[in-house]
């Protein structure tokens, strides 16, 4: 469907871009306020982002949500990449409508409810709350956004290569590892950044099962954007917003690298 | 099947296992103790309710206290009756809004040059990525009464008192529409996208004008994605806390904010705990509805 870029096509393109990436491209602007007042530009300076770096609170932060980020993804990646075997190659087992249930159900769940009830389980179970509740929360509901994206890459793929290689004496585990894995690889990688991110980004599941002295990145850019709008916590996002884009367009150039080189070797093979 | 001789097998074990116990000790047994909680009486010891976990005795206990003054509490106190239908109203309108402004986006990427489309929905996902918190703080700055956009207002002499629009349902539109954008956006691109361009050079070759043919052919078409990304965005953003806090102020209610403060502020656990179980049952019915078209969009693949 594509007769004819009409101007009216073209503005409404430009229009909704402009929407999405003018606040951004202002914050990041402004990170580089001179002035203290955040929306009178008062020259360059990047004396903000020096500031950062002496900012121990901040600091602190960061890396407890980058541990928790790391740790959290990789487990839910691992966790969520099982379910979505569970789901796509044994359609029999006791309970399987329950776990259907459970996978789909925190993707829509507010993150009040999830939060709440996280906290209410290590509550009871007088779990000392801090950096592992934190994780632990995490895991649970990134693996569920890991189950999809794998089970959606599992359910295009070619069943005959698995069978053949059960057929020539494979054990189930040694097929996923050697035949299924390598080809829905691509998938889980993506799991496991869209993992790391929902770890990263996450403010109210955080604040809800954290604990003293685990204080994350986000709930410490909330506690002080609720004192207003300062050109630090605009340097920090930027940061933040830099190091994301570069994440995802590595990731693109990454796939299409692989893409063209698989569409070569496919080339060289029927040649 | 070679599978269902080894159907047995440690793998599938370990592959249903892990994930499955998983689940159920951090995301349904969690659950059952808020519901547990949200029929429970408050106490003012630390945890603020009466515990009633533990060995069997207790839980005999706990079902003595069976009690539904949470609930009867909710529904006599107007704070949470105004809070849940003022979500909802926000959640409607704001996801027409985004579809108002998504709908035409969409659009002009399905209809771009095929080699474009690619950077196109890059640009469309991109802020997904980038931190929520960071998107909805970006607004701030240019809301807020010496904010930028009164500053530019100003400037072309369009105002000449500032527009008040942070702490007003009007800034948390802002932020719904443009945080929900791209689940908006995704779906009905998706489906426009793979629309059989030839259906619509027939309707102009019989006459129809464009209009008319984009109304009886293009939207019809396309109204399954524009129902999945209308429930994308109705449902998360009727549970919002971040939008409605930041931008809407203390006069603005949102039941995921009242939940919020009624927890870590009034500290009453039984109370919220009711809350949230009301909130859940109130959206089960539109995430119902938004798993069949799911369904059926799977099966017609």
């Amino acid at each position: 469907m594509n007769k004819g870029w009409t101007g009216f096509n073209i503005a409404s393109v430009v229009i909704g871009f402009a929407f999405l990436y003018l606040p951004i491209v202002i914050l990041v602007i402004y990170s580089f306020n001179a002035s203290q007042l955040v929306t009178v530009w008062g020259g360059f300076s990047t004396r903000w982002y020096g500031q950062l770096f002496s900012n121990r609170g901040l600091l602190d932060a960061a890396w407890v949500t980058l541990r928790v980020g790391l740790l959290s993804a990789t487990v839910a990646t691992i966790l969520g990449t099982l379910a979505a075997v569970a789901l796509t190659r044994y359609t029999r087992f006791r309970g399987r409508v329950l776990f259907t249930g459970m996978v789909y159900a925190p993707l829509v769940m507010p993150e009040v409810i999830t939060g709440l009830s996280l906290l209410l389980l290590f509550v009871a179970i007088d779990f000392d709350r801090g950096f592992w509740t934190v994780t632990l929360a995490h895991v649970t509901f990134s693996m569920c956004f890991v189950a999809v994206v794998v089970q959606s890459r599992l359910l295009s793929f070619d069943r005959s290569l698995e069978e053949a290689a059960m057929d020539l004496g494979a054990t189930p585990a040694r097929t996923f590892l050697f035949v299924t894995l390598p080809v829905v690889w691509p998938a889980v990688i993506a799991g496991w950044m869209l993992a790391f991110t929902l770890s990263l980004d996450d403010l109210v599941i955080a604040s809800f099962t954290s604990g003293p002295g685990a204080t994350t990145l986000p709930m410490k850019i909330y506690s002080q954007v609720r004192l207003g709008v300062t050109p630090e916590i605009n340097a920090v996002c930027t940061i933040l917003v830099g190091l994301v884009t570069l994440g995802v367009i590595t990731a693109t150039l990454v796939n299409k690298r692989r893409e063209v080189k698989k569409s070569r070797e496919g080339e060289l093979a029927m040649a | 099947m070679a599978a269902s001789g080894m159907g047995k097998g440690v793998f599938r074990r370990v592959a249903i296992g892990l994930p499955y116990l998983w689940l159920l000790a951090l995301f349904l047994i969690p659950f059952l103790i808020v519901l547990k909680i949200s029929v429970s009486t408050i106490a003012t010891a630390i945890p603020p309710y009466t515990p009633t976990f533990g060995d069997i005795s207790t839980w005999l206990d706990g079902i003595r206290q069976f009690t539904f003054e949470n609930y009867l509490w909710i529904a006599s106190d107007s704070l949470y009756i105004t809070s849940y239908l003022e979500s909802l109203k926000i959640a409607a309108i704001s996801t027409v809004l985004t579809l108002a402004i998504g709908y035409p986006l969409a659009y002009g990427m399905a209809r771009a040059p095929q080699r474009m489309k690619p950077l196109l929905l890059m640009l469309v996902i991109l802020p997904f990525w980038t931190s929520f918190l960071i998107r909805v703080y970006a607004w701030i700055g240019i809301l807020k009464p010496e904010g930028l956009l009164n500053q530019f207002l100003f400037f072309l002499g369009v105002i000449d008192a500032p527009l008040i629009i942070t702490n007003t349902p009007v800034a948390i539109y802002i932020g719904i529409v443009y945080s929900y954008l791209p689940f908006m956006v995704l779906p009905i691109f998706a489906n426009l996208d793979k629309m059989d361009g030839r259906l619509l050079e027939a309707a102009a070759d019989l006459g129809s004008t464009p209009l008319r043919a984009f109304w009886t052919i293009t939207f019809p078409l396309s109204l399954r994605g524009v129902l999945a990304g209308a429930f994308l965005v109705f449902i998360p953003a009727v549970g919002e806390f971040v939008i409605p806090d930041l931008l809407g102020g203390s006069r603005t209610l949102m039941i995921g904010k009242t939940l919020w403060m009624e927890f870590f502020n009034n500290r009453d656990w039984p109370v919220s705990s009711a809350v949230a179980i009301i909130l859940l049952l109130i959206l089960v019915v539109p995430i119902v509805i938004f798993q069949r078209i799911q369904d059926r969009q799977e099966a017609s693949r």
